[in-house]
């Protein structure tokens, strides 16, 4: 099942087919392996020098079509943009009905002052969902490429401990509480100000990732075990999956759903807008956390 | 001839849009005919940018601002349109997603053959001394 | 509103839901969820299509509190539902017929993330077959990108990670072409929504104004989807990435994945663009010419090829080049052969990837066409299950192969310089065909004397073989007796097209 053997000439079906291979009269097995093989002179008179050359020329090829085609493309796609609306423009065709009640009705309907945030969580939540799944998927995927089991033994000489230096030390225990609590500030406060879960979820990912650099992978993997990294995923991908579903499914059976959007403004408002926050950066700081160390380490 | 330069006549006006496009098609033409697996990532990468450079402008309005709720003002007019960022950062965390996974591929690549060049490893692939062809 | 028209949501959230907790559990647990998920979802898009067709109706379900242009919407019909139908069963077979392999091929500590990737491609095809919302497809073409690619390189080894490379970039390519083209659409309509697009874009058509941009447009997302697809000039890709993965994701790559692309792109053809306007643009006769070219190139290129997968994959991108040949001579009759082509390959082709694994397993793991001399003899369910395949691949009338071809023939008439490519390509592809696929089962059931190789001819290979058994009894009933699957289509192609 696995084994690939190398088999020496292995003829195609259009060979084997001119070759009369398919003598229909020969009731002998012959094994593979002790079939003759051709003489020296019979085969093909490639090595690898010259193969690399013919490659070598192929490439120069390539660089010139790639360059022409990047033109010829760039071209094309310049006199598409020259066709499409001015820039600036406020009778585009994208300023429609659409736009106008997001920014006109948002704060109404969905309690966020942040039209972005209203609209990425509210109205077009369903993509939103995607693309959260689109992170959990790259985890997972990154997870089957990079895992391995950690080396037992270090050698000394390749630990470089920025923990024994004053300066880092000092410093790193001074920054990272600040950017853990301005990502938790950037996360709570997506429905009123910009940001919100994907870039509070970034910037709270600096702090774990800051303190494995300085104390070193086996320090943090002590404390941000590869459990507690996946329990929190978990629980933040299916409490996102269980309130969009009750979200959706009460929105398309015009079920009343029980979810306020509170007083716009107030940090407790706009409905399921906070949570989902909160979950979705959750989600992405642990997954630019276990990026991180799948690529520095292969293992949480 | 008149028609085609009837279409180009935002030309002037869309010169960021132009920009866009033209790191768009560098980056394609990375991602396709570069022949060192991590330059085809950095070509993935200004891709997605022309893309999202686009979508960011296409979303503009001369004149307007964040569409941030301030005061109760909630007419049109004062507010730039709020769907284009909303793509863009749908956008962004894909790419993030997809770099990540092309990254660890090539990881792994480098770490089974010792090499990024696609020449050398098509070299090594195709063995014809063992005449080990697809 | 009735309780079925929630089933189309509930199978997307369920795979999602299954992804999740799959991540936590022991690897032979996540199989069973797996197998779970896939079997409820097949339930559920039959009652769909069951509903969708005794009520000769279509419906619209909205994602949340806002209606149509405002918020994401999901669209149900016969179409949509025979297709996520088709996904589900095929993907269903698939795992069950390679779950043997996937023990053998990945490692144990990664083996629950497998499942994993299954779930996440099953919600990702789903929310492909439903959506109603480019947007919305273009980022389950993604999830659909990175899993597929991820069920593709858990094998390890260096050519399953350069195939799985190779693919990444192909993929990559299309899908930044595909969201170019979203991203024009979007600025010149305004919309997201496909029935909102369709009526801007058939008033921008009609007025004449942005007609470079949209064409331009149109040319990009069919472009996107066909590399993706695996469409000729871009198939390179193909037949490493189908044949040097694990069993089960041999036959959910050739089987549905690439159905999932092709079936976005019939959507956005006739529910976004409008096939008028599609007409009009000029993008058909290129998807016409390119999918005649895939039909000779590819299959001369199968009878070159040295060892069965690779066969049998070029064979996919064959077969392929007649899905894009139907959407390029643009007529309902060419929309419904298309349809029964995706059917007959769905069903056929992972059934010849089963049987060419235990093929393979009975020859000590060779794949060489001299190894496989008699290997019939000695596995003869997979034998037999291979010669079916063939002889459907070919084209042998009660086959299921045989529908899409006829439909195709006679579809062709009346166009012109298209009838004659069309009809060229049909026979050249079946001559070519008959001497590599025929030639290869013949050499099956060579007689071979002193064999000492083990046979695997017990009660396990016919076990192995069932869910393969299945696919081929399914496409045995659809070949010989198509009437039933041609009025739905006809039904379907009335609400589809409207």
């Amino acid at each position: 099942m696995n084994t690939q053997p190398n088999h020496a000439n292995d003829p195609s079906l259009l060979e084997l087919w001119y070759n009369g291979g398919l003598d229909l009269t020969d009731h002998l097995y012959i094994p593979v392996e002790d079939e003759p093989q051709p003489a020296e002179k019979y085969r093909p008179k490639h090595n690898d020098a010259v193969f690399a050359r013919h490659l070598y020329r192929y490439a120069r090829v390539f660089n010139v079509a790639g360059t022409v085609l990047c033109i010829l493309f760039s071209l094309l796609m310049i006199l598409t943009v020259a066709n499409l609306p001015a820039y600036g423009d406020p009778d585009a065709p994208t300023v429609n009905e659409v736009a106008e009640r997001y920014v006109e009705q948002g704060t109404a309907e969905t309690g966020a002052v942040n039209t972005v945030a209203g609209m990425i969580l509210d109205y077009r939540a369903f993509d939103t969902l995607g693309e959260s799944f689109v992170l959990f998927t790259a985890v997972a995927a990154v997870t089957i490429l990079m895992e391995r089991k950690p080396k037992k033994k270090v050698r000394r000489a390749e630990v470089i401990s920025y923990a024994e230096d004053d300066i880092v030390r000092v410093v790193s225990r001074f920054v990272i509480p600040i950017v853990l609590v301005f990502g938790v500030y950037i996360l709570l406060n997506g429905h009123l100000s910009p940001g919100g879960g994907f870039s509070g979820g970034a910037i709270m990912a600096a702090a774990p990732i800051l303190y494995a650099m300085v104390w070193g992978d086996e320090q943090a993997s002590r404390v941000f075990t590869a459990r507690r990294i996946r329990t929190v995923v978990v629980c933040a991908l299916g409490f996102y999956c269980a309130a969009k579903s009750y979200s959706f499914f009460t929105g398309a059976n015009h079920l009343p759903s029980i979810i306020s959007t509170g007083t716009p403004g107030n940090i407790f408002s706009a409905g399921l807008i906070m949570p989902l926050n909160v979950a979705v950066g959750l989600v992405v700081c642990c997954t630019m956390y276990s990026f991180y160390m799948y690529f520095r380490r292969g293992s949480i | 001839m008149q028609e085609l330069l009837n279409h180009l006549n935002n030309l002037p006006f869309n010169y960021e849009e132009a920009v866009a496009v033209i790191l768009f098609a560098i980056g394609l033409s990375m991602l396709l005919f570069c022949r060192n697996l991590l330059k085809k990532v950095i070509g993935l990468d200004v891709m997605d940018a022309g893309i999202f450079l686009l979508l960011a402008d296409r979303g503009y309005i001369t004149g307007r601002t964040v569409p941030i709720i301030v005061d109760g003002v909630t007419e049109m007019e004062y507010y730039i349109n709020p769907i284009p960022a909303g793509l863009v950062l749908t956008g962004i965390v894909v790419s993030v997603s997809v770099t990540a996974l092309m990254l660890s591929l090539t990881v792994r690549i480098y770490k089974t053959y010792r090499t990024l060049e696609i020449d050398k490893l098509y070299i090594m692939m195709t063995n014809w001394r063992k005449g080990e062809r697809e | 509103m009735s309780f079925v028209q929630n089933f189309p949501f509930f199978t997307i959230i369920l795979s999602l839901i299954c992804a999740v907790v799959s991540f936590v559990l022991s690897k032979n647990a996540s199989k069973w969820v797996s197998v779970a998920l896939l079997s409820i979802s097949s339930v559920l898009n039959l009652a769909v299509l069951v509903y969708c067709s005794q009520n000769n109706t279509d419906f619209t379900y909205m994602m949340g509190h806002f209606p149509a242009p405002w918020g994401n919407e999901l669209a149900a019909g016969v179409f949509e539902s025979l297709m996520a139908l088709l996904f589900a069963f095929v993907m269903l077979m698939s795992i069950l017929g390679g779950a043997s392999h996937v023990e053998h091929d990945v490692a144990k500590q990664r083996r629950h993330l497998y499942w994993v990737m299954v779930d996440l491609t099953h919600a990702a095809l789903m929310a492909l077959c439903y959506t109603n919302d480019i947007f919305t497809g273009y980022v389950f073409i993604e999830v659909c990108t990175i899993a597929s690619c991820a069920l593709l390189a858990v094998r390890g080894g260096g050519r399953v990670l350069i195939a799985s490379v190779r693919y990444m970039i192909f993929a990559l390519v299309g899908s930044g072409l595909f969201l170019m083209g979203v991203v024009f659409t979007y600025s010149i309509t305004g919309h997201l929504l496909f029935p909102q697009l369709r009526e801007a874009i058939a008033l921008l058509w009609r007025d004449g104004s942005y007609r470079l941009s949209m064409t331009v447009a149109i040319g990009l997302m069919s472009v996107g989807l066909a590399i993706k697809a695996g469409l000729f000039p871009f198939h390179f890709w193909l037949p490493s990435a189908h044949g040097r993965a694990t069993t089960a994701t041999s036959g959910i790559l050739s089987g549905v994945i690439v159905k999932g692309y092709l079936f976005l792109l019939i959507k956005i053809i006739y529910r976004v663009v409008g096939v008028e306007v599609f007409h009009a643009s000029g993008v058909q006769n290129v998807l016409l010419i390119f999918g005649v070219a895939a039909m000779v190139f590819c299959s001369a290129a199968a009878v070159g090829s040295r060892r069965l997968k690779t066969m049998v994959a070029y064979s996919s991108a064959a077969q392929i080049g007649y899905m894009f040949m139907g959407l390029g001579m643009g007529t309902e009759a060419a929309l419904i052969a298309v349809f029964f082509q995706i059917i007959s390959h769905a069903l056929t082709k992972p059934m010849l990837f089963l049987a060419s694994s235990s093929l393979m397993d009975s020859c000590g793991g060779h794949q060489d066409f001299r190894s496989l001399r008699g290997a019939g003899h000695r596995n003869k369910p997979a034998g037999f299950l291979f010669t079916v395949g063939a002889l459907s691949m070919v084209g042998i009338p009660m086959f299921i192969g045989f529908i899409p071809k006829l439909h195709f023939a006679s579809a062709a008439f009346g166009m012109g310089w298209r009838t004659w490519a069309v009809l060229g390509a049909l026979v050249i592809s079946t001559l070519l065909n008959v001497l590599y696929f025929l030639y290869t089962a013949m050499l099956l059931w060579l007689p071979v004397n002193d064999d000492n190789r083990p046979s695997f001819n017990g009660k396990s290979a016919w076990r192995h073989a069932a869910p393969g058994l299945a696919l081929a009894v399914l496409g045995m009933a659809i070949g010989l007796q198509s009437a039933p699957l041609a009025q739905l289509l006809q039904q379907g192609i009335a609400l589809f097209c409207r």
